[in-house]
């Protein structure tokens, strides 16, 4: 029973630096969508909220289960979809010269 | 065999969370980040549901329809302007999901857990239910169905700290295993109170750091439920958000100047009588200017900087802002917009905005970006934003923005400010800008002074 907290600990600890290095490096520009799509991830405790609902325990377990599953993927629904829209609202201006001399000139 | 699968899953989707946050590095890359975020998703749900301990799948079918039904409006339907009290919301449903499966779990197997599975599974609860108390009331001060102001009274940091550690005691007491169920409820209704106030004395322009720091909360009750059920893929995704939502309310504390302590305890704008007015009783005089004056000046400069504020957003001018940065670019000037970290009401939601109104992302820059190169600007265009720019966070030791990182709009050439009269900002204090020999207010609501300048430019 130890060993296993402490192989979760290591998963836990190891998670959260990747987790500080690779949002250390999201630009101000994208922290709303970083924000948003966070909270779509968070919406990963449907995993949890599955196995309540539908593993037949108790009827407490079920109906707090049942609830549990819709509040989580109104937030995987909602968060993905309100993310890509967001993200789809960020356009490179096309008259940008400095931009266009690093990428090459469009591919016609 | 069916074990493995979900397993494999499982470490797919931790992979493809991490990589989708990655790709959120780059404008260009975010919308791949983003898509491999949702695919992961959709492997772990699947994974999860080809478990041999799911037996029934009607409740599960059933939940997934409702939150489905009610999720996509979420997602389609909410304005950009409203996406501060989205994702409060959203953190209410997530923690929500957190506290009730860790109640099921607690409910169902209590005297089978070993005392880390009772720790784990308490700490989910209390973040979970202070999650949801404390995003409930951040939602209703961004909706503005509560007042935005800090709701104080005498005594309430004492009150907070007492009903803290009151959770912490009975936390204990339940991971010793006293009191059984009903304290085990008592403790989830003590943590939802705590975050109920926690969160009412904090006025709405210190929200960007609450609702980052609730964000963190809530990846920490995930987290914790990985603990109590054994699963990589909650640890991960919920170490994941923890560290976003924390890595971001330092950044947003550092950028008001605060510390953590003095956002969570400090009740920042409720004594903003108190504070000194420089430009009261003293002889200074801010000069207004006209539209018609003000026109000329952007239509022929050739470097234009423009500062949106909260104030810009209120009034819906991201258009006329779009529509004027245009004209100024036709007649072969430049125009880039200046970002202040906490311009709009969460992190980065002034970008957002910008871009919403077709603005181009490569023209936002943030403030250490742009900082040193506003001395070269012929005019810096303020618009709605006041403490931001306010040069006595770097001259005057003894304002409270004191030490506060600024847009360094003082330096441009000219400064035009668009102001409705001369009121002070959350900080409650006057600011020197307004009085610089270089400084012309035009005063009016925003959106009408941009449709005027429009007008002007055009007919020039």
């Amino acid at each position: 029973m130890n060993l296993t907290i402490l192989m979760q600990a290591y998963v836990f600890v190891l998670a959260g630096f990747v987790g500080f290095l690779v949002i250390a490096r999201v630009p101000p520009l994208l922290h709303t969508p970083l924000m948003s799509a966070t909270s779509a991830i968070s919406g990963i405790s449907l995993v949890g909220s599955l196995v309540a609902a539908g593993g037949g325990r108790s009827l407490v377990s079920t109906i707090l289960g049942t609830i549990a599953v819709t509040t989580a993927t109104i937030n995987v629904v909602g968060g993905f979809i309100i993310t890509r829209r967001m993200l789809g609202m960020f356009k490179r201006s096309d008259r940008n010269e400095r931009d266009a001399r690093k990428t090459g000139p469009p591919a016609a | 065999m069916r074990d493995t699968f979900v397993q494999v899953s499982y470490l797919v989707a931790s992979i493809l969370f991490i990589l989708g946050l990655k790709g959120l590095s780059r404008a260009d890359t975010a919308v791949r980040g983003v898509n491999f975020a949702a695919f992961g998703m959709l492997l772990a749900i699947v994974g999860t549901l080809t478990q041999q301990q799911i037996v029934d799948y009607r409740w599960i079918a059933l939940g997934l329809a409702v939150g489905a039904v009610i999720g996509v409006p979420l997602g389609t339907r909410v304005p950009m302007t409203a996406m501060p009290q989205r994702i409060a919301i959203a953190l209410t449903f997530g923690a929500t999901a957190a506290t009730l499966v860790g109640v099921a779990e607690y409910h169902d197997h209590a005297d089978t857990f070993a005392l880390g599975q009772r720790i784990a599974v308490g700490l989910e609860v209390v973040l979970g239910a202070l999650t949801v108390g404390g995003s409930l009331i951040a939602f209703g001060k961004l909706q503005e169905v509560l007042p935005s102001r800090p709701l104080t009274y005498r005594g309430q940091n004492a009150v907070n700290f007492v009903l803290l550690g009151v959770v912490v005691l009975v936390l204990g007491a339940v991971v010793a295993r006293v009191g059984g169920m009903p304290l085990f409820y008592a403790l989830i209704a003590l943590a939802f109170l705590a975050g109920i106030s926690l969160v009412l004395p904090i006025g709405g322009a210190d929200m960007p750091v609450v609702v980052a720091l609730l964000n963190s909360y809530s990846g920490l009750a995930s987290a914790a439920t990985g603990f109590a059920i054994s699963n990589n893929v909650l640890l991960v995704s919920g170490a994941l958000d923890g560290a976003s939502g924390f890595l971001l309310s330092m950044l947003m504390s550092k950028a008001m100047n605060r510390s953590f302590t003095n956002v969570l305890f400090g009740a920042f704008g409720s004594e903003a009588g108190a504070a000194a007015a420089v430009g009261a009783g003293t002889d200074l005089v801010a000069v207004p200017i006209s539209a018609e004056d003000a026109a000329v000046q952007l239509a022929y400069a050739s470097n234009v900087v423009v500062v949106p504020g909260y104030g810009m957003a209120v009034a819906q001018a991201q258009h006329q802002v779009r529509e004027l940065a245009e004209l100024i670019e036709k007649r072969g000037g430049e125009v880039r917009y200046a970002i202040h970290p906490v311009a709009g009401r969460m992190p980065g939601h002034m970008n957002v905005l910008l871009a919403e109104a077709n603005i181009p992302y490569d023209k936002l820059y943030d403030m250490d970006e742009i900082n040193g190169d506003l001395s070269r600007a012929d005019v810096a265009l303020v618009i709605g934003a006041n403490d931001v720019v306010n040069p006595a966070a770097r001259t005057d030791p003894t304002s409270p923005i004191y030490g506060m990182p600024i847009l360094n709009v003082d330096e441009a050439k000219s400064v035009i400010v668009l102001k409705r009269g001369m009121s002070v900002g959350f900080a409650g204090i006057d600011n020197m800008l307004f009085y610089q020999p270089r400084t012309r207010m035009l005063f009016g609501d925003a959106k009408a002074s941009l449709i005027k300048l429009v007008t002007e430019i055009k007919s020039l």
